[in-house]
């Protein structure tokens, strides 16, 4: 049970996107992918779902090739959840979870009970059960991520794709389907937005720049000021996270902080929103 | 994880821009429903049982309503008879079976076979605003039809020449439609409308060239014909639509499921074991050959593939297991309705289809969007 990329290189329109990447997730394990925007997370986890072939390289499932497989096998083992998404069609969340038993059922078959029951199961585990009947789009984002991991479980695969699942929503929510995931059972390759939750949930990391793999291995010895500094061009501070003790990173302002704190009066941590946007005025009592 | 807690924590997280909002006085609940938030589904067999119903009425007011009107008793009887094989020779008779029959019949395989390009093309194109000739499929079948109609292409086929004509350009219509929106073996949704739409232009270019050097008594049957009708409708005329509609549901019928998780956008389906590009292929010579059918024997009659999905989807929601079956027969209903209208509204003169439909469809679209917003882009 482990999906591993050997030496997998991929090309979009004549250009490479990513070259020579290994990846190994073993059972059980979630692995995180990180890395700046464009560096080719999305496009080494849409290989892994068959949107792109790799020009070299393999996928390998169980050792098997997933380029070999017919595409309803691969989707009876491998699940995706993308970034929140709105659909054209109105949906409701039962139904966008029973789209999940799409790879299980032939031409013309109808939903059986065991299929209702694996859709209502699936909503319960993912939490979004009181939400069956309640139109997918009117859904807040959040629960839309829910929806879709529920027709992830739905789909009955054992290996799970995250692209950035959580990179539009609240600090709670960003916590909660995380947590979600991680306690699933199954195998996880998620591109991930944010450092420091990525280290908390994860593993394994790989650190993506340029369209390769820069550093791998767990968070703690990967997420350094250093590795950061490579891979994003940014400044970070790297603390220790008092509950877990996995690596937590604070950005740095790029810019000297001049004129905050010292122009507002005391007592105001910041400046008080008005009806036009604009700062007030710089008080000269201070 | 309780509902109302979840709504309102979010509601509270949007309510002040730094995310210092008091919560919601327990007195204004937030997470009231707002009309439309809870779908519930009407069972399928009576949604089809209702819509069977109302085509059985539409279309036994449409061979009974007209300059000799006749009663349903009168109409079924005549029906009977021909089909027990005793031919009703009175005036009653020849007027329900050679003329208002095979014209309703034609006119309601029309409209499903619209309604069902319709709602395919739509998810063809992820779009909600597409309609069965937004590739290219009617603008070529006009260059055709005016071809024959004006400069006398394909004379020596009769009656029979302007349909060729319209089904030929129809054919080329497609095919350049699909080989310049083709990418290696993609057809994606952007392409496909951009080279539709472009194309279209141009083949209609090509029409008011043709109607522009015409003469005017030609050019006004081109006109005619441009706007639809079922006018011309006879017996022979109905196996080929409907053939062709049987064909293509039972392939759609068959790929239901993988049309829901297309509608979901290319990549979920793929994730979902979908073969996207051979299902977007299949479904876009579906589509045309159904929209190319239709136009070939009633002309360009707009607005029904655009709309009357949108009303299904309304009523059964976009599951394509319950909106193809119940497309097909209230679109046959709604074209049946529009043709009643079309010939006995300024009677004993009989407008052009295309005028009710898009009368009609118009204001039921905009009614439509204005009560489902969140479907047609606007945030809540």
């Amino acid at each position: 049970m482990s999906l591993r990329l050997e030496g997998v290189s991929v090309d979009i329109a004549g250009r490479r996107i990513v070259t020579g990447i290994d990846i190994t997730v073993a059972d059980g394990q979630f692995v995180g992918l990180l890395g700046p925007n464009g560096s080719g997370k999305s496009t080494i986890l849409k290989t892994v779902y068959r949107v792109h072939p790799p020009s070299a390289g393999r996928v390998l499932l169980d050792g098997a090739d997933l380029r070999a497989m017919k595409p309803r096998d691969a989707a009876r083992r491998v699940a995706v959840v993308t970034q929140e998404f709105v659909s054209e069609f109105d949906f409701t969340v039962r139904e966008m979870v029973m789209i999940g038993r799409t790879p299980h059922k032939q031409a013309f078959s109808r939903d059986t009970e065991a299929d209702r029951t694996i859709a209502e199961t699936a909503m319960e585990r993912a939490g979004c059960a009181h939400l069956a009947d309640r139109s997918f789009n009117t859904l807040s984002g959040g629960e839309k991520q829910l929806t879709l991991i529920a027709r992830a479980l739905a789909q009955e695969a054992d290996h799970l794709i995250l692209d950035e699942p959580t990179s539009h929503l609240d600090i709670r929510y960003q916590v909660q389907i995380l947590e979600l995931v991680a306690g699933l059972g199954v195998s996880v390759l998620a591109a991930l937005h944010d450092l420091s939750l990525a280290a908390m949930f994860c593993g394994t990391v790989h650190v993506l720049a340029g369209g390769r793999i820069v550093a791998d291995g767990p968070p703690r010895a990967v997420l350094t000021q250093a590795t950061i500094r490579a891979a994003y061009g940014a400044d970070v501070l790297v603390i220790e996270h008092p509950d877990t003790g996995t690596p937590h990173l604070i950005p740095r302002r790029t810019q000297p902080e001049a004129d905050k704190a010292t122009t507002y009066p005391e007592g105001h941590l910041c400046h008080p929103v008005i009806a036009n946007g604009s700062s007030p005025a710089a008080p000269d009592a201070s | 994880m309780c509902a109302v807690d979840d709504l309102a924590g979010t509601r509270a997280a949007q309510a002040g821009p730094l995310g210092t909002a008091p919560p919601l006085p327990p007195g204004r609940p937030g997470p009231a429903r707002p009309a439309g938030r809870r779908r519930d589904r009407i069972p399928l067999p009576l949604v089809l049982g209702a819509c069977g119903v109302l085509l059985l009425i539409t279309m036994t007011a449409g061979v009974g309503i007209g300059s000799v009107p006749l009663s349903p008793a009168a109409v079924w009887h005549v029906i009977a008879s021909q089909l027990s094989g005793h031919p009703d020779n009175t005036v009653a008779g020849i007027i329900v079976w050679q003329i208002r029959l095979p014209r309703v019949l034609l006119a309601a395989v029309v409209g499903a076979a619209l309604t069902t390009a319709g709602a395919v093309v739509q998810v063809l194109v992820r779009n909600a605003l597409a309609d069965p000739f937004l590739l290219g499929v009617s603008s070529g079948a006009s260059v055709g039809a005016t071809a024959v109609l004006l400069l006398g292409a394909f004379a020596s086929l009769g009656i029979w020449a302007i349909s060729m004509g319209s089904v030929l350009g129809a054919l080329a219509a497609m095919a350049a439609v699909f080989l310049v929106s083709r990418q290696g073996r993609q057809l994606a949704p952007t392409q496909l409308i951009l080279c539709g739409v472009v194309l279209s232009a141009m083949f209609e270019s090509v029409t008011s060239f043709l109607i522009f050097r015409g003469n005017p008594q030609a050019t006004q049957s081109v006109l005619f014909w441009l706007l639809g009708s079922f006018g011309l409708a006879n017996w022979n005329q109905l196996p080929i639509p409907l053939i062709a509609l049987a064909a293509v549901m039972a392939y759609l019928l068959a790929q239901a499921r993988p049309l829901n998780a297309l509608a979901m956008g290319a990549e979920p389906a793929a994730s979902l074991g979908v073969d996207v590009a051979r299902l977007r292929r299949n479904l876009f010579f579906a589509t045309s050959l159904l929209a190319g059918v239709a136009v070939a024997v009633s002309g360009i009659i707009g607005f029904v593939g655009l709309v009357v999905p949108h009303i299904v989807r309304l009523v059964v929601g976009s599951d394509h297991r319950r909106v193809l079956p119940v497309g097909v027969l209230f679109g046959a209903s709604f074209m049946v309705l529009g043709d009643l209208l079309a010939r006995t509204i300024v009677a004993p003169q009989e407008m052009p289809i295309g005028v009710i439909t898009a009368f009609i469809g118009a204001p039921t679209l905009i009614f439509l969007i204005r009560r489902r917003p969140y479907l047609y882009g606007a945030t809540q």
